[in-house]
């Protein structure tokens, strides 16, 4: 089987968003916050108030690239007993209700520790559109490449300020759906600014070729939505959403997210915008 | 038995199946440039002739060879040799990797590093070479680790170094190894990570393998200059391994010298609490590398327990899962009580109080010595010195004696 012939509903959703729209909403949430339930209904209410694609995070124990807010709630995920079983239960859950695709995020060694072409299948019987990997980069990612290839699932890698073009292209080989592109260097979590890098990096990542550059880290704001709209396919925001979950349930999610996805709309509406 | 099997020498990134780098993406580049830096400094002329000044005339290099007759003893008669690294200028082994990776910093032109430390004695030697060196520093430390290792912290504060007191997690090593990775993260245009042992993601562990080596290279020429032949067992403490493979690296392609490292056994290995990575643990990937690791089927990792702060760590690095996995080196386990045994021992026997860490090296060689006989020589890794774990000896026995008394 042929991965080129293969689309990539991830890809297929950036696409549709930007002709719409200025761009894509890509929301991220990490299941079993507060707890297995409330983590699916948020996924679920997520995509109903307008994000595009959803990243539901695997919580693990050494989440090296979180900041707090991931840290805290991912931490009390796994206090509250989250086994990797509930991530394909989720994903089968809200999958089944909304139409926007989902991506499970997650750091390696789960996915080595449950088999990667177990974890792949598993993917795909719960109706998931791949992973991202913020922990492994293409030239570790032999067996996920292989994994991913044969079963059409969609393989997100990183991209950041540091790279190389060389590192920049490999990236782009890599990942289908979108690349993840690192906005400055750094963790998750709000920021008063996106870095003007992320602008940079999404121009080079132009440069060889990229379909799909979504950007993240840092984006928390409606008007940071329409910034960075302006340049890139999508705009990633985790920190506010986990942040509004955990300090106002489903309601302060959903208005968050709302509020978020107007950002698509164009600079237009955004405050901070030329 | 072949003379010269150099098939157990690894440049890395990788060793055998293990090592490598699984990290995200915007510490690549940090990597490259200290994989490059490292590759020039090792070969040229100028760094080495720093390096080897500032071992003889900082650190006081060539760190002497002790034959321990009265601890030896209780060995099975055996002859034991101590390689004095608790001499060493901070009191353990972390000095030589540091200096090394100090000086590095500054010829990448970086005016900032950060560590992260366990038992506090890489703490202090980073904050020491930081202060030498004239750059900033600021070391992560868990907040478990901070109180069982007070003096440490004090020492390092006193160095004009920030502690961070990492609340994640464990709050032990771990945490501080993601905290300081974090900070690596954010902070890489101005400030280099320096890694205290031979884990981490490449080239760390080659690295610090190549900067630690120099144990066993002074250990071996002077105990051929003392007994006219090699040892036939090897011993050394293995937390993230660092005094292990500086000790080990000499002897790798000498095959009728038995490797052992010590790995911490807590309250035992059939328990929950214990830090046995490559005893109990499975491959997997930890800290930006693969190998052994304790971790649940779920791939989480599982919290490590030891006495001793500097072993108290759930990974271990690449090259020691290759060479147990080739059987080359052999890994035990030894008991938070078989250590402080063997700590006070040493202590009561030569005078010398070792650190809890090389206690378990102590231990190990203790029981070795009595499966070996009297015909052996045994070589230890003496790490470390026991002074910053004062408080910890001091409530061990203690306890022990009251218990004694009621009995
Ligand atoms: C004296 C001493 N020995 C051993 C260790 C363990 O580290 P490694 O296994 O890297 O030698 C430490 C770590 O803090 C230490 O302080």
């Amino acid at each position: 089987m042929s991965g080129a012939t293969v689309t990539s509903p991830v890809e297929t959703r950036i696409r549709a968003a930007n002709a719409e729209r200025a761009g894509a909403f890509v929301g991220y949430l990490p299941v079993g916050f507060p707890d297995l339930a409330t983590s699916i209904d948020g996924a679920i209410a997520l995509a109903e108030s307008g994000a595009d694609v959803i990243e539901l995070g695997l919580p693990y124990s050494d989440p090296v690239m979180d900041g707090p807010v991931i840290q805290r709630a991912t931490q009390a995920a796994l206090a509250g007993g989250f086994r990797l079983r509930h991530a394909f239960e989720a994903l089968r859950a809200i999958t089944a209700a909304v139409d926007a695709p989902v991506l499970l995020m997650t750091y390696w060694n789960p996915v080595l520790a449950y088999g990667v072409e177990r974890f792949a299948d598993d993917v795909v019987a719960a109706g998931g559109a791949g992973l991202i990997t913020p922990d492994l980069i293409p030239d570790e990612a032999g067996e996920w490449l292989a994994a991913s290839e044969s079963r059409g699932l969609d393989r997100v890698f990183l991209a950041a300020p540091t790279s190389s073009d060389a590192r920049l292209e490999a990236a782009v080989a890599a990942s289908r759906g979108f690349v993840y592109t690192v906005s400055t260097m750094g963790i998750t979590g709000a920021r008063a600014d996106v870095d003007s890098a992320a602008r940079t990096l999404v121009g080079r990542l132009r440069e060889h070729g990229v379909s799909n550059a979504c950007v993240g880290l840092g984006v928390s704001t409606a008007a940071q939505v329409a910034e960075v709209l302006g340049y890139a396919d999508g705009a990633i925001v985790g920190s506010a959403l986990v942040a509004a979950l955990a300090d106002g349930g489903l309601d302060r999610l959903g208005v968050v997210a709302r509020d978020l996805a107007s950002g698509t709309r164009g600079p237009g509406r955004a405050p901070a915008s030329r | 038995m072949t003379t010269t099997d150099a098939r157990y020498s690894q440049p890395g990134p990788y060793f055998g199946a293990y090592g490598g780098r699984y990290v995200p993406e915007p510490l690549v580049a940090a990597l490259d440039e200290l994989s490059a830096a490292w590759e020039h400094a090792k070969t040229d002329p100028v760094f080495q002739a720093e390096l080897a000044d500032l071992h003889r005339n900082y650190t006081g290099r060539p760190s002497p060879l002790t034959e321990v007759p009265r601890f030896a003893a209780h060995a099975g008669e055996a002859r034991v040799f101590l390689k004095r690294e608790d001499l060493n200028h901070t009191g353990s082994h972390k000095i030589n990797n540091v200096l090394g990776q100090a000086l590095l910093t500054r010829r990448v032109g970086k005016h900032r590093v950060i560590a992260e430390t366990g038992a506090g004695q890489h703490g202090v030697a980073t904050a020491t070479a930081a202060a030498l060196f004239g750059l900033d520093c600021t070391i992560y430390m868990g907040e478990v680790d901070t109180e069982r290792q007070a003096l440490n912290v004090a020492r390092m504060r006193l160095l004009g170094a920030e502690v961070v007191a990492v609340k994640a997690g464990s709050r032990t090593l771990k945490d501080a190894i993601n905290e300081a990775m974090r900070d690596w993260v954010t902070n890489v245009a101005t400030t280099n990570y320096v890694f205290g042992t031979v884990a981490g993601p490449h080239p760390f562990p080659a690295m610090v393998r190549d900067l630690q080596r120099i144990i066993g290279d002074e250990a071996r020429a002077q105990l051929l200059e003392r007994t006219g032949s090699l040892p036939d067992a090897v011993c050394a403490c293995v937390g993230g391994g660092s005094n292990a493979i500086g000790i080990f690296t000499a002897f790798l392609d000498d095959p009728g010298v038995a490797l052992y490292g010590f790995e911490a056994g807590g309250e035992g290995i059939d328990t929950a609490r214990h830090a046995a990575t490559i005893g109990r643990g499975r491959p997997g990937v930890l800290h930006g590398a693969r190998s052994y690791l304790l971790q649940d089927e779920d791939g989480q990792t599982q919290e490590s327990h030891s006495i001793s702060a500097g072993l108290d760590y759930p990974g271990v690095g690449p090259e020691h899962a290759f060479l147990a996995d080739a059987g080359r080196a052999t890994y035990r386990a030894v008991t938070d009580a078989a250590a402080m045994d063997a700590l006070r021992l040493l202590s009561r026997t030569e005078g010398i109080i070792p650190a809890i860490e090389s206690a378990h090296a102590l231990a190990g060689a203790l029981e070795l010595g009595r499966e070996l006989g009297p015909s052996a020589t045994i070589l230890v890794n003496l790490s470390g010195r026991g002074d910053k774990d004062m408080v910890t000896a001091g409530q061990w026995f203690e306890l022990i004696d009251r218990d004694a008394e009621q009995s």
